[in-house]
């Protein structure tokens, strides 16, 4: 195995165990103790909890931004794409759900753990690049209505991010692949030009 | 070459915003030594002939049943472009039709009515040109030199850079970093205020007007003037699609740009986040 494979493979199991317990509470030895790891040998991965954090964050963000570009890259309108970002959000949540906890319970919960090396865009540009396309093409393409960026994309996020959430708490009363129809409905009623 | 290349220069739809911007050369009266200027509308030569000439320079856009010294100008035109062994469409009027009308090889970006003769043709736009530029060309024909032109006949010499180069603003430009009002020597204009430098080919932030100065460098964005979409509307407005500016710097694909945007933003220069004359050295030693 490469020692690019095995820091993926550290950080999946990171990822599931930083998402579970949360960042404080998750050890390097806990870490390694998962990956059957000393864990002098982890430090030759990765320098430090934070360092593992960061760099699992610009991984996920490549990962998503990578499934978006394909989207983009479709010959498709500008409705037909939001419906299939939504799919490939919620169809994430429900077969990687540490992907969105992780997101939502470390990252967007503990901004001191990133405020060094990861301000603003730095670690999630590759999934922002995306959106930012995706947008800037709509309104190109006269599909989209001309708008504040982070109009839009608070909007188009915050809403399926909650959704997501809302989903991992039990709270609600569909499974979640059945929001999707009325989910990107709205999303594109209120982002339509 | 001849040692004193003969010149028509002829004023078609146009301002004389090109005469005038050339004829306040400070160097003008080389230009007398080395050229014979036969007719030019607004200084004492003689009544227009048609006639032989090694250069005719035409200012200004061609237009249909437009009359023009007792001619129709198009007609004009002709004549005297048979007669001529090189042309130069001088502004952006001339090249592309600009404010006015059609250009010669092109209207717009689409092939004009001397396309077909566009071997004759060295194409400088500009509103107005710069001095330097007309003479540049000048001097490369009198010398029976070549002179590399790109695919809109420009030379190359000149419009391969863009006026984005050479720009005093580039640094604000590189951390995306804005100007908030016109007139500050502080902040770039290429985000909010409409700036066009990263995409226009000209050498203005290179060769100076007036020896001195250039639109972006006194805190007035470039308005694209050497390119056939001049002139735009909203010449103060950045246009943008959802925050997105709707034209990036030229040779990088937008998801490039964006990428690197997004990160020289998130990177906050403090330095250059406060008027210059505010920086002391402590920064510099922090930095460090």
């Amino acid at each position: 195995m490469s020692k690019e494979e095995k820091k993926e493979q550290i950080m999946q199991t990171a990822l599931s165990l930083f998402a579970k317990q949360g960042f404080y509470s998750t050890t390097i030895a806990d870490i390694a103790r998962e990956m059957g790891m000393s864990v002098g040998n982890m430090y030759n991965y990765f320098p430090s909890k934070e360092s593992l954090a960061k760099e699992l964050l610009i991984y996920t963000s490549k990962k998503f931004g990578d499934e978006i570009r394909k989207i983009n890259e479709m010959d498709i309108s500008s409705k037909e794409k939001i419906k299939k970002i939504v799919e490939l959000y919620f169809k994430k949540a429900v077969e990687e759900p540490e992907l969105v906890d992780y997101f939502m319970r470390v990252y967007l919960s503990n901004k001191e753990i990133f405020n060094n090396g990861c301000e603003g865009m730095l670690c999630v540009s590759a999934f922002v690049t995306e959106i930012m396309i995706f947008f800037e093409e709509g309104v190109r393409k006269k599909e989209l209505k001309n708008q504040d960026f982070f109009a839009a994309f608070g909007l188009f996020m915050g809403y399926i991010g909650g959704l997501a959430f809302l989903n991992r708490e039990n709270i609600l009363g569909k499974p979640l692949e059945e929001y999707i129809e009325p989910v990107s409905e709205n999303i594109y009623n209120a982002l339509k030009a | 070459m001849l040692l004193k290349p003969k010149i028509i220069w002829i004023d078609a739809v146009g301002c004389n915003g090109c005469s005038h911007s050339f004829f306040n050369k400070p160097e003008i009266s080389s230009f007398f030594e080395n050229f014979e200027l036969l007719y030019h509308p607004l200084l004492y030569t003689e009544d227009l002939k048609i006639q032989e000439c090694d250069v005719l320079i035409v200012e200004g856009a061609l237009k249909a049943n437009f009359s023009r010294l007792g001619y129709d100008l198009n007609s004009l035109i002709t004549e005297l472009f048979l007669k001529a062994e090189k042309i130069i469409a001088l502004g952006t009027c001339a090249v592309y039709g600009g404010i006015f009308g059609n250009g010669l090889m092109f209207e717009k970006e689409q092939k004009g009515k001397f396309y077909k003769c566009r071997d004759k043709i060295i194409n400088i736009p500009g509103c107005p040109i710069h001095p330097e530029w007309l003479s540049y060309v000048l001097d490369m024909i009198r010398l029976d030199r070549y002179i590399p032109l790109d695919e809109f006949n420009r030379p190359l010499e000149i419009f391969t850079y863009t006026s984005h180069m050479g720009c005093t603003r580039n640094e604000y430009f590189e951390w995306k970093i804005d100007a908030e009002n016109f007139g500050t020597k502080e902040g770039c204009l290429f985000y909010y205020q409409g700036c066009q430098g990263p995409f226009t080919h000209s050498s203005c932030n290179k060769i100076l007007w007036n020896e001195v100065n250039s639109k972006p460098r006194a805190g007035t964005p470039c308005f694209g003037c050497t390119e056939a979409s001049f002139p735009k509307k909203n010449l103060f407005k950045t246009e943008t699609f959802m925050g997105i500016p709707a034209n990036i710097p030229l040779g990088v694909s937008k998801r490039a740009y964006l990428t690197l945007s997004g990160i020289a933003k998130s990177l906050i220069n403090d330095r250059l986040n406060k008027k210059l004359i505010e920086c002391k050295n402590e920064n510099n030693k922090k930095n460090n």
